[in-house]
């Protein structure tokens, strides 16, 4: 069995988006003026060959800790998907 | 010791490797030895610098892949027993994302990449970096950078202050601190910090790239001089 893992990584909310800002800023000159914020984060697609689903959750979890997220600046979040 | 040898740790994307082996390699009685990333063979050195780039192409955050190349573990050991290790901007970082040194870095305030000279103040000469410099004195050292945005939660920051881990701070000319100096935003105009025991130093400014009086400032080159005499006793 397998299952895709869909991984969010995102800012704290206490850290600046600079990149974020400036699409906001864009969006504001197209005219969008009810746009307040934008937040950029990275999605991040895993196939986990696993036949739990809990083991493959564990698996989702450690590899942000790990390497996909700094937990300094950074949260998380993993959505697990069956595939096969 | 009657010789130094400099370490040098070349990842994919390193670009700043071979300026560190001329700025470290000016001193008499120093060698120098490149250290390839998939290396485990630290091969002998006295001192080991990650120097600046782009380590993996910055792919997925800036430094975080070059934390577990093969020869990093070896770096982590040779730090956790004392010895020294310099990281240079993106070394800075990769340093933060291994552990050894506290925060992170994100994107400069102003979303520029920022590169040139920068005032930076030493606020502590009693590391094995910076032996050669007096307390507060300012120097001139070229920055290059788009994530140099320092950032540690505020408990973390009160413990470096209140263990002296906080080596430079970017200044004006005549060493104040200001926002319009903190180009880039960091907490508490940070451009380098140390670990608790001083032996790992972090810094966004290139002290190779100003390690000649021809390259428009020598400020850097007693950071290396420092360590070699550090190492030579």
């Amino acid at each position: 069995m397998a299952y895709k893992a869909k991984i969010r990584v995102t800012l704290r909310p206490s850290i600046l988006d600079v990149q974020g800002k400036a699409v906001q800023h864009a969006l504001e000159n197209l005219g969008y003026s009810s746009v307040e914020s934008a937040r950029i984060g990275k999605y991040i697609e895993v196939t986990i060959n696993e036949d739990e689903s809990a083991e493959a959750e564990r698996i989702g979890g450690e590899i942000c800790r790990k390497l996909l997220a700094n937990p300094v600046m950074e949260d998380y979040s993993v959505e697990l998907e069956k595939i096969k | 010791m009657d010789t130094v040898t400099i370490g040098i740790v070349v990842f994919p994307g390193s670009n700043c490797d071979h300026d560190t082996e001329f700025a470290a390699a000016s001193f008499s009685k120093t060698t120098t030895r490149m250290l390839w990333h998939k290396e485990h063979d630290l091969q002998g050195s006295d001192v080991i610098i990650l120097p600046g780039g782009f380590s993996y192409g910055d792919y997925l955050r800036a430094g975080s892949i070059a934390k577990f190349s093969p020869i990093m573990q070896e770096v982590i050991e040779f730090a956790r027993k004392g010895r020294p290790v310099l990281g240079i901007c993106n070394g800075f970082q990769v340093l933060l994302e291994c552990g050894l040194l506290d925060g992170a870095l994100s994107k400069n305030r102003d979303k520029k990449f920022i590169c040139r000279h920068m005032h930076v103040r030493v606020e502590n000469n009693r590391t094995l970096f910076t032996s050669l410099y007096h307390e507060n004195e300012v120097l001139s050292l070229p920055v290059a950078h788009g994530e140099g945005n320092y950032y540690a939660p505020a408990e973390t920051i009160e413990s470096l202050e209140e263990h002296d881990q906080i080596v430079f701070r970017y200044c004006d000319a005549a060493g104040n601190v200001t926002e319009e100096t903190n180009l880039n935003g960091s907490v508490s105009a940070i451009a380098g910090i140390s670990n608790r025991e001083k032996n790992v130093l972090g810094l966004m400014p290139h002290p190779e790239r100003a390690s000649d009086s021809l390259l428009g400032s020598s400020d850097g080159s007693r950071m290396f001089q420092g360590l070699v005499e550090h190492v030579l006793g």
